[in-house]
């Protein structure tokens, strides 16, 4: 309680008592009207949501300004929830590069505490889809493979090709390969729709469902390769290049050294 | 005589004396067929061919051409519990279960590229050289109708395992022809039995892609070839060939050990590649229902082009009386195929209108010398890859990292602008490489030696070259063009002027030419 108490006549002592003050209320409320599941965040709120808000103002808030309000170049961020946060962060979209065509999975700058603490300010802001706990994404329990693969056709096939390598969308956007992606990463984009992405909500897909699509996924990547090398797994194109580079290639070194005159 | 040779002797005599054969045989051994490497890409054709057919057969055991659903409970878990065709799950049964089926499924569709590959490698071949000129232009149209059916056969053979893409393959075709005014939705209803996608398409398209089309197959590369040892082979021009004869090795034993050992190459290489590459992953694709679609959809590489085409057409249609004309479709899926094949199966009597030439050619002509035709060629070539790249704009795009608009835009210009720029550029290139010809029958070889004269002139010294390479480079026809007056001998106008002008023009265009090399410039370079 000391150590709190120094800080009473800080500067952001007022609007983060404004903000504890509307997260208790909005807690109240959304357990109240039980709506949004109870999130099991793993992580300690009270404590990180400072830490959170100094590695924003350093990282974030050029683009998505000081109170994460948004700005020309970059959305706002009340709202958008952990899970947001945890996705764009955790891959190593955000921050970004450059302000190419769609954020890019990298190597991520922030670690895994930075992640939380982001994760946990922008979630004080106002609520939004929670971070999944370990046991949200029991996947290889709770998933079902050919199940997985029907609803992976029906919604993610469209753009993220049939196994999950990625495609083209228009003006240089694309749906990024699902390849080595974590399992925690697919689940958080479902329910957050980054970039170009849709939001799937547990309306549309279920939980249940949305582990049997991330156990699909699981199971692409782990298939060997049956029939040899594939070529990327991204249909003819390739198999075509094949046929005529080596098969006719090939075929025509033959051709030559048949027909080459006897020396 | 040795026991061996009394027993085959005897059996020889025996077959002849009842079917007099030995005439035939003797004469047939005696065919010469001579030696380029070129001439190898039919033989690729008919022995992929082969290989299709066995591969083919071997898979008809097991396959099962029914729409009927079934639940799948074979090997591959990630399908398994899912309702499905009877086809894709016989499909999946062959590449799991069957001994050896993945491997046998995977040599009919590499061969199935192959073949294509080598028909169209075939195809350049005859073009580029000439070889479509009277009498062989019967020959080239059965060889532009063997590639359509080639298309047809291999749309109709991806169309069988009822997977996701085969199905989506199968919808465009459908929506293409639709397209067509007025019998289009007819014509789909009738080749589906109702709606697409019906219950009856996989049963239809399993008789047509093993048994009627195979017969056509079978029965025009019979006539194909037949005509081909009717006709005798072309040849290049070279000393002591010409119109009259061919030179080459005789049928056996050269000849036969040599095509005979070919036929398995090709198998060989095709069983390599079928054993080390995967092909159609239809487990990966899923089965097939009308409300899934990948990313990346792709037809086989021979039918790219043509969805290249319709990618790249603007969304134009009209609505008239009721009906609907879907340009975007029909113009490039229907329409410009249409001109592009007719015009290819008619080009052999094209050109003999332009040049006025009626005489019979067995002698192939070197590309370079007949620019026009050879421009003409990659003209098409560039219009083909430009679609081909469309095709699969969004393949590239991801893996280059590049607009998918872009590479549409690009298309979308190129296809107008690449081909005359080809074109252009291929007829200067064979005009300059004709310069090069004159420049090495005058002048002889560079040798790269420099000579240093006693007044200190350098000079580089030119060796002359071979009697058999001179004869070569100048052994091909000085292309004229056509004189056609427009008023005869009387001074009375001649009727179809605007076909003379015609004519004339295209006379004069495809005439264009390096002057050769006369016995008169020899002459002077020698006491030179």
């Amino acid at each position: 309680m000391k150590r709190l108490s120094r800080y009473r006549r800080h500067k952001a002592a007022g609007p983060l008592l404004l903000i504890f003050a509307l997260l208790a209320i909005g807690t109240t409320f959304s357990v109240a009207s039980a709506t949004v599941k109870e999130s099991q965040s793993v992580f300690d709120r009270s404590a990180s949501i400072e830490e959170g808000k100094q590695i924003f103002l350093k990282g974030c808030s050029s683009c998505h300004g000081l109170n994460a309000e948004g700005g020309s170049i970059a959305p706002s961020l009340i709202g958008v929830g952990a899970a947001s946060v945890d996705f764009q962060v955790g891959t190593g979209r955000m921050p970004m590069a450059d302000m190419s065509t769609q954020a890019m999975r990298k190597p991520r700058v922030y670690n895994e505490e930075e992640t939380a603490a982001l994760a946990a300010y922008i979630a004080s802001l106002a609520p939004g889809p929670a971070v999944p706990g370990e046991s949200e994404l029991n996947y290889e329990r709770d998933g079902n493979t050919a199940e997985g693969g029907e609803l992976f056709r029906n919604n993610c096939a469209m753009c993220h090709n049939f196994a999950g390598q990625g495609g083209a969308l228009t003006q240089g956007k694309y749906a990024p390969t699902l390849m080595g992606v974590e399992p925690k990463h697919i689940y958080e984009a479902m329910i957050t729709g980054p970039q170009s992405m849709p939001v799937f909500s547990d309306k549309t897909i279920t939980p249940e469902e949305k582990l049997s699509i991330i156990k699909w996924i699981k199971s692409a990547e782990a298939e060997p390769n049956l029939g040899g090398a594939t070529m990327g797994r991204i249909g003819p194109v390739t198999e075509g290049l094949l046929a005529w580079v080596l098969g006719l290639g090939l075929l025509i070194g033959i051709a030559v050294w048949l027909t080459m005159r006897a020396r | 005589m040795t026991a061996t040779e009394k027993i085959v002797g005897n059996t020889a005599n025996f077959v002849d004396e009842r079917l007099g054969a030995a005439k035939w045989v003797k004469k047939s051994l005696n065919k010469v067929f001579p030696d380029h490497w070129t001439f190898m890409f039919g033989e690729v054709c008919m022995y992929s061919f082969v290989i299709l057919l066995l591969s083919g057969t071997f898979l008809t055991f097991w396959f099962d051409p029914s729409q009927k659903e079934v639940v799948y409970n074979g090997a591959y878990e990630p399908l398994q519990g899912l309702k499905m065709s009877a086809a894709y799950a016989s499909t999946l049964n062959i590449s799991f279960e069957i001994r050896g089926g993945l491997l046998m499924r995977q040599i009919h569709h590499w061969a199935a590229n192959i073949f294509m590959a080598a028909i169209v490698a075939h195809l350049l071949r005859v073009f580029f050289t000439g070889a479509f000129r009277k009498p062989r232009e019967f020959n080239w149209i059965l060889g532009i109708l063997l590639l359509t059916l080639g298309l047809v056969e291999g749309l109709l053979g991806y169309s069988l395992p009822d997977d996701l893409l085969s199905g989506t393959g199968l919808r465009i075709t459908s929506a293409i022809i639709q397209a067509i005014p007025v019998v289009g939705t007819y014509v789909s209803f009738f080749l589906f039995g109702g709606e697409f996608p019906g219950t009856d398409f996989i049963p239809r398209i399993f008789t047509l892609h093993i048994l009627i089309i195979p017969g056509i197959f079978l029965a025009v590369i019979t006539i194909h070839v037949m005509l081909v040892w009717y006709q005798k082979h072309t040849q290049f021009p070279g000393v002591g060939r010409t119109e009259k004869n061919v030179v080459g090795h005789p049928i056996l034993p050269v000849y036969m050990a040599k095509a005979g050992g070919f036929f398995f190459v090709v198998f060989g290489i095709t069983a390599f590649i079928s054993a080390v590459a995967s092909i159609n992953p239809i487990w990966l694709y899923g089965p097939y229902t009308p409300g899934q679609i990948s990313a990346g959809s792709q037809p086989d590489w021979y039918m790219g082009w043509l969805d290249g085409l319709v990618r790249m057409a603007p969304p134009l249609e009209t609505h008239a009386f009721g009906h609907t004309i879907s340009w975007n479709i029909l113009i490039p899926a229907v329409i410009i195929p249409g001109i592009i094949f007719t015009g290819m199966a008619l080009y052999p009597f094209i050109e003999s209108w332009i040049t006025g030439d009626k005489r019979e050619h067995h002698l192939l002509d070197r590309p370079r010398n007949v620019p026009n035709r050879t421009a003409l060629g990659v003209m098409s070539i560039t219009f083909v890859m430009v679609a081909l790249i469309n095709g699969g704009n969004d393949i590239i795009a991801t893996n280059f990292d590049l607009s998918i608009n872009q590479i549409m835009w690009f298309s979308r210009i190129g296809i107008f602008i690449l081909p005359p720029l080809a074109f252009i550029i291929t007829k200067r290139l064979c005009l300059s490489l004709q310069r090069a010809d004159r420049e090495l029958l005058l002048h002889g070889a560079e040798t790269g030696r420099l000579l240093r004269l006693p007044h200190g002139e350098f000079v580089e010294v030119h060796a002359p070259i071979s009697p058999e390479k001179a004869y070569q480079l100048q052994s091909h026809e000085q292309l004229v063009p056509l004189e056609i007056a427009d008023v005869d001998a009387r001074g009375v106008r001649r009727p179809g002027a605007l076909k003379n002008k015609l004519k004339r023009r295209l006379s004069k265009a495809h005439a264009v030419s390096i002057p050769k090399v006369t016995e008169q410039e020899l002459k002077e370079i020698e006491n030179h």
